[in-house]
């Protein structure tokens, strides 16, 4: 198959439905005129509603450990009180930091994007800074894992410990995710393939990421 | 236009054997291979129905070649207690979620949904592709259970903790068994996952010029709303499971209390909750019902209608009744809960929305009826099994009602009454919407025609079988017989063993009536008569492409919508009907403001 695009249907404009009429898939982003310098972005907007559904999606995986928590906690007689790593709050400094590292890259890929390129050196810059924030992130937590268990902590010696391996392994897990996104991010725009809406979706991933962590961090420190 | 066309095409046609027919991005092929995949685990789902109920009726009946699925289960051919149990667990587990959820949602859907909306495919089709690869891995995991050296998990499809969560010092499958099983379930929910965002964003973001969201078919507005139930759903049975396997290989304590003895010995693990685990799977658990059904109810409708030659009484109160259905099934999953000893205001909390529930299920029955009423029904296969899809729907349905009631649920919890109402109104309504939509699709899926007289002889024979073995179901639950009992020793039970022995006989026909099913899906793939493109001269846009429709589904030209999706007998058209990309101006069609 060459191609799909053929001589496009004759439209009545005036009866169709004004609002809500669907946006003709990816081609139909095309106005009507058919004028191609008004499109910006050619790419799909499903990418952008995608991340929303996903993101909805973890959050309620995340809502089902905490009412977990919550139930698991009222009424035993087994919960303690544990004293979280210190390296946690390290590590809350530097997925903040990149989330910051994230925009400014974004600010940069969008003036690169913009025509400005020979006034932005390498968009790329700040990308990587993120993604080594994200890898030290991880890093981190690998730290205070391994740290708990040298002091005897494990996952099964009581429910609290239990709790916070299964939310901060669960956290760590998606957020290999997002690196993943970092890096082809970063390799689409070394190819210069990169589309606007998966860097937005890519972003949005990693900031929700980062509010997840504090709303975890928020919960272990009052429930633990 | 040349800028265009490099974004348009999402990917080509593909040309080796393993993209096309293996790990193909097609949401077409992607659909066919959901219902193949169904399609063998209910012929699995329903040989284990076979066996259970022969142990039922005959007991000490020795079923030839049985000791070659498990020695140990089944010395000498006749199975033992745990056994059952252990078939009873994956009988309704392939079921729940195998056939019910994998055939009308996630089948039909990914055939159907991006060619009713005009897209060219979904727009995730890497991730439409691992939904179904991580499903079929879902469903070796389980079938593999049945390989391992105790067999499958006997806890039922339901898992209560603590047994499911102790090991198998509870019994026989009770240690790998349940880990293969929650395995099995937390990979079948990443499945889910996928495919429900894929679902969602189709609807949202791939539709066609003109096709605004009312003007989407009944059956894609189920499948829409399915996936935003799946999302939300599967997405909280995941970590159910993670916490269920944690509890057996890691020595957690998130579901068994503290000095639990079970067969004489203490276990280990302190303060789990039990009613955790329930909370936790009957919000998924409930909400699942409403994923089995609901696109039932969007095929049925679109049959009926095509099949009445007019729309439904209304269009847009259908569509936020089965909304209503979905919000709603979240608020009610504590009427599982009644009898498990959580707060009795809980039960009054919950037994609320279950009755408010029926508000929207009894509206879409009277919609149903009412568009029937008077109308010209032309009775074909699909036809027939959408009117059996109302008619179980409502059998099952009114069961419902005593059970939404907690004093009255006392008595009937954990009888065969509970096992009536949910097979007909989940179980055997769901098959028969799927066996509604094959009879109806099949010519679009697969370019051929079934027989239609061989679907009506297996429509009466299984609608006839169904009420046959689920009726009396009612009736020994109301007399008292306990479900998931292998053998009816009790005084009391014993006056009941004839009514089983007629439920076996009638399952047992009723189950090779399904082998004329199988012999025209297959006979006809190969053998059946060319199909026109719109051979039950249907509006809506799978109808308007070739059949079986080409790669990028419309070919040369997307498809421009300009009209409701049931134009039928509109008064001074020039045909019967009016497709929904027909330009033709209409005097006066059938619009909702």
């Amino acid at each position: 198959m060459a191609t799909t695009v053929h001589e496009a249907p004759k439209i009545e404009l005036d009866r169709l439905p004004r609002t809500g009429s669907g946006n003709g898939g990816w081609r139909n982003l095309v106005p009507s005129d058919g004028d191609l310098r008004r499109i910006k972005d050619h790419s799909p907007m499903p990418a952008s509603t995608g991340i929303w559904v996903g993101l909805a999606s973890i959050t309620m995986t995340f809502a089902a450990f905490t009412s977990a928590l919550i139930v698991r906690q009222g009424g035993a007689p087994d919960w303690q009180h544990i004293s979280l790593p210190p390296v946690l709050y390290f590590n809350t400094l530097l997925i903040l930091a990149s989330s910051i590292t994230l925009e400014a890259g974004r600010r940069d890929v969008a003036r690169f994007m913009g025509g400005l390129r020979g006034r932005v050196a390498s968009p790329v810059r700040w990308l990587y800074i993120t993604l080594f924030l994200g890898v030290l992130f991880v890093a981190g937590q690998t730290f205070a894992w391994l740290e708990l268990r040298s002091q005897g902590f494990g996952l099964s010696t009581n429910v609290s410990y239990s709790f916070f391996y299964v939310l901060t392994v669960a956290h760590a897990l998606h957020l290999l995710g997002g690196l993943g996104g970092m890096v082809r991010v970063i390799a689409k725009l070394n190819k210069s393939v990169l589309r606007r809406s998966t860097l937005d979706a890519t972003s949005r991933y990693w900031h929700f990421m980062g509010a997840l962590w504090l709303y975890l961090l928020l919960l272990l420190w009052m429930k633990l | 236009m040349h800028d265009m066309s490099a974004h348009a095409v999402q990917h080509g046609a593909p040309t080796s054997f393993l993209r096309k027919h293996v790990f193909s991005l097609d949401h077409k092929v992607i659909g066919k291979q959901y219902y193949a995949l169904a399609l063998v685990a209910v012929f699995v789902g329903m040989f284990l129905s076979w066996l259970m109920r022969i142990h039922l009726g005959w007991g000490s009946f020795a079923i030839p070649g049985l000791h070659l699925l498990s020695k140990t289960g089944a010395p000498g051919d006749v199975m033992t207690p745990e056994y059952y149990l252990q078939l009873m667990t994956m009988h309704g587990t392939i079921m729940v979620f195998f056939v019910l959820t994998t055939a009308p949602f996630a089948a039909f859907g990914n055939f159907f949904l991006p060619i009713q909306v005009g897209a060219e495919d979904m727009p995730f089709p890497h991730f439409n592709m691992m939904s179904f690869w991580v499903t079929f891995v879902a469903f070796l995991v389980l079938v593999a259970s049945f390989f391992v050296p105790d067999g499958p998990t006997l806890g039922g499809w339901t898992q209560y903790a603590p047994l499911s969560a102790v090991g198998s010092v509870s019994g026989p499958g009770q240690g790998l068994g349940v880990v293969l099983w929650a395995s099995s379930i937390a990979i079948f929910c990443i499945g889910q996952l996928l495919g429900s965002l894929n679902f969602i964003t189709t609807t949202l973001d791939m539709r066609t010029r003109g096709m605004s969201l009312m003007r989407l078919p009944l059956s894609a507005w189920a499948w829409f709303i399915t996936s935003v139930m799946g999302l939300t759903a599967f997405a909280v049975l995941m970590p159910a499971c993670i916490l269920l396997i944690l509890d057996h290989v890691a020595g957690t304590s998130f579901f068994v209390p503290s000095n639990l003895v079970i067969n004489g010995q203490i276990l280990p693990h302190s303060g789990g909750s039990t009613l955790l685990w329930q909370h936790l799977f009957w919000f998924f658990g409930h909400p699942e019902v409403y994923i089995a059904i609901v696109p039932g109810m969007g095929i049925v409708s679109h049959v009926l209608i095509t099949n009445m030659r007019r729309p439904m009484l209304s269009h847009k109160v259908l569509i936020y009744s089965m909304g209503s259905l979905a919000v709603l099934s979240y608020m009610v999953y504590g009427h599982h809960m009644f009898v498990s000893g959580m707060n009795p205001y809980s039960s009054l909390a919950f037994s609320f929305p279950t009755l408010v529930i029926t508000i929207p299920s009894a509206i879409i029955v009277l919609i149903w009826l009412g568009s029937l009423y008077g109308s010209k029904l032309r009775i074909n296969a699909a036809s027939l099994f959408a009117l059996g899809f109302v008619s179980m729907f409502i059998s099952g349905g009114i069961s419902g009602f005593f059970l939404a009631q907690p004093s009255i649920d006392i008595m009937l919890h954990a009888t065969y009454f509970v096992v009536g109402h949910f097979h007909l109104v989940m179980g055997v309504a769901a098959m028969f919407g799927i066996f509604a939509g094959t009879y109806f699709w099949f010519p679009k899926m697969t370019g051929r025609m079934m027989s239609e007289p061989l679907g009506k002889l297996h429509f009466w024979l299984s609608f006839v079988g169904a009420y046959c073995i689920f009726m009396p179901f009612h009736y020994l639950g109301i007399a008292g017989n306990v479900r998931r009992y292998q053998a009816f020793t009790d005084d009391y039970l014993i006056p009941l063993i004839p009514v089983h022995k007629f439920i076996t006989i009638a399952a047992l026909f009723t189950g090779a009536a399904q082998l004329i099913f199988l012999y025209n899906l297959i006979h006809s793939r190969f053998k059946g008569a060319p199909a026109p493109d719109n051979p039950w001269e249907g509006t809506s846009l799978e109808w308007s492409t070739a059949t079986p429709p080409p790669h990028n589904n419309f070919g040369d030209t997307m498809p421009v919508v300009y009209h409701d999706p049931y134009q039928y007998s509109i008064e001074g058209a020039s045909t019967d009907f009016v497709m929904q990309t027909s330009p033709e101006q209409l005097k006066n069609p059938h619009e909702e403001k």
